[in-house]
């Protein structure tokens, strides 16, 4: 379980990130939240695994403060919380494989993981989570010669690879086409169900959130403006999130038959 | 028909007449200096460039033809050159990694220590090779030690700025991938930065092999060992021909690792 408690956050230039967030995320949601660019989602997702701090409050991760974690806590909380990015953060030059593997890189020792001495389970853990996301054929090539989708798929497997209880997604389909971009969505919603991984995902297309998510979370200016099921959610909803009437562009389209 | 046409064009200049005077100006004034400096370096020489010539002449006449006799003798001296540039070049590449690191804004976020390897760089950058071929050849003697040290000193100074340039220009997005998964210091950088700084790393030591054959021709001189040090004994004892033989060797065995080096980083990049 997730919880923030009254969490803030200034960065150092003065900008508020978020302002008093207060929300209680539960084992196996997929929850997924919206705003405009800037809104603070990314800082909130950010939060959870400290790629950020939060200057006030606290942030509970299965009931322990994670806001005071350094050094060795710290990895093993990211251990525990995987992450998957807009930009998929592959090393191009380097193989799927390896890629895939980086993943136990918080299980593994630093000089067996320097000298690629990994586990035979480890390596099936890997070589199946390529096969979950149908990309296992392109094992052995190189990060870079892969398209969009499948170099997120690869993140994808990178992230199961690191047998996470949460998965954090930072705009994972800002950058993929629409059949892409519901491929995508629809893998990650398939690991929620199946793993029981709680999921978080920003996103800013609004029939992508309603499609996929189990509950929606608001944010503005670095507030939670909306907290519900999508059963919840109608258009003006969104509308009072976004603070304007919705436009074309706010909608991904090409959803699935 | 054509000779309007070259009249139109006759009449019209890509550059106003004030802005040509201008440049006509500035172009024979920096000629005239030219020419001065010339006249009152000229002074100084024994008889001038026609001197020169004449001199010329005399040189190629003591230098030619190369004594090839002596070809065997030399061959081992040039070898120790090699030698020296491959160890000191292998030293200064195995150095520079953590230097090149700690010296990248990117990779360390701790201010002072990242100021403290940039300063210490930049002091040993300051130091002409040179000077450090004899300072250690004062500290150890005569031989091939001295010019290990100078050399791998020298090239570490050049190796380490290149690349830690290198390093501050890699794409981060990776390195954050590898710190959410729990990567610790060393698997982020050797899982994310080493494979996109590899190629050029391998291209800028092979550069720099090529800089050190040539830097330690003239550390011999000093007495730094190698082929620099029989050169420099074959110019005092008026021995010219070997002299030009060995010249020969330096050039051939330059150019032929250059083209090596070259091939080998075209193959890389």
């Amino acid at each position: 379980m997730i919880e923030f408690k009254n969490v803030g956050l200034v960065y150092p230039n003065g900008t508020e990130g978020l302002k008093n967030i207060n929300v209680k995320i539960n084992d196996g949601e997929f929850v997924v939240i919206v705003g405009l660019s800037g809104a603070g989602k990314s800082t909130f997702i950010r939060s959870i695994n400290r790629l950020v701090t939060p200057t006030s409050g606290s942030l509970l991760v299965d009931s322990e403060d994670i806001l005071t974690y350094k050094g060795k806590n710290l990895r093993k909380l990211r251990t525990k919380v995987g992450m998957i990015f807009q930009n998929y953060n592959l090393v191009k030059r380097t193989n799927v494989f390896k890629n895939v593997l980086a993943g136990r890189l918080g299980h593994t020792g630093t000089l067996r993981s320097i000298f690629n001495l990994y586990s035979k389970e480890d390596k099936a853990l890997a070589y199946g989570n390529l096969n979950r996301v149908n990309i296992a054929e392109k094992l052995y090539n190189r990060a870079d010669e892969l398209s969009g989708g499948q170099q997120q798929r690869v993140s994808i497997a990178r992230v199961l690879t690191q047998k996470p209880k949460y998965i954090l997604a930072d705009e994972p389909v800002a950058s993929l086409d629409p059949p892409t971009s519901h491929q995508v969505m629809t893998y990650l919603r398939k690991i929620n169900k199946e793993d029981n991984i709680t999921t978080i995902v920003n996103l800013h297309f609004i029939d992508m959130a309603m499609e996929y998510a189990d509950r929606i979370i608001g944010m503005r200016a670095g507030e939670v403006v909306f907290d519900g099921p999508v059963s919840e959610v109608t258009e003006k909803t969104f509308e009072e999130i976004y603070g304007r009437s919705i436009r074309e562009d706010d909608l991904r389209g090409g959803a699935q038959e | 028909m054509t000779n309007k046409n070259s009249l139109t064009q006759k009449s019209m200049s890509l550059y106003p007449a004030k802005t040509k005077m201008q440049v006509t100006i500035i172009f024979f004034v920096v000629l005239g200096i030219y020419i001065f400096s010339m006249y009152k370096t000229q002074e100084q020489m024994v008889g001038g460039f026609s001197g020169a010539l004449g001199n010329m002449y005399v040189v190629i006449e003591k230098f030619f033809p190369p004594n090839f006799a002596i070809l065997s003798a030399i061959w081992n001296s040039m070898l120790e050159t090699i030698k020296m540039a491959i160890i000191a070049t292998s030293i200064a590449g195995i150095l520079t990694v953590p230097l090149a690191v700690l010296s990248a804004q990117n990779i360390t976020t701790f201010k002072p220590l990242y100021y403290l390897t940039r300063t210490l760089l930049n002091l040993l950058r300051t130091i002409p090779d040179l000077v450090l071929a004899v300072i250690f050849v004062g500290l150890f003697g005569v031989g091939i030690f001295p010019g290990i040290l100078a050399l791998t000193v020298f090239s570490l100074g050049i190796l380490a700025k290149l690349i830690s340039e290198t390093i501050e220009s890699v794409d981060m997005n990776p390195l954050e991938a590898m710190r959410a998964s729990g990567g610790n210091v060393f698997q982020v950088i050797w899982y994310s930065l080493v494979p996109q700084v590899a190629p050029q790393f391998t291209s800028l030591v092979l550069y720099v092999f090529e800089i050190n054959i040539r830097a330690s021709v003239v550390l011999g001189m000093v007495g730094a060992g190698g082929i620099g040090l029989v050169l420099n004994q074959q110019l005092k004892f008026y021995n010219y021909p070997n002299a030009m033989t060995i010249i020969i060797v330096i050039f051939a065995t330059v150019l032929i690792i250059e083209f090596i080096s070259n091939k080998l980083r075209e193959a890389l990049l």
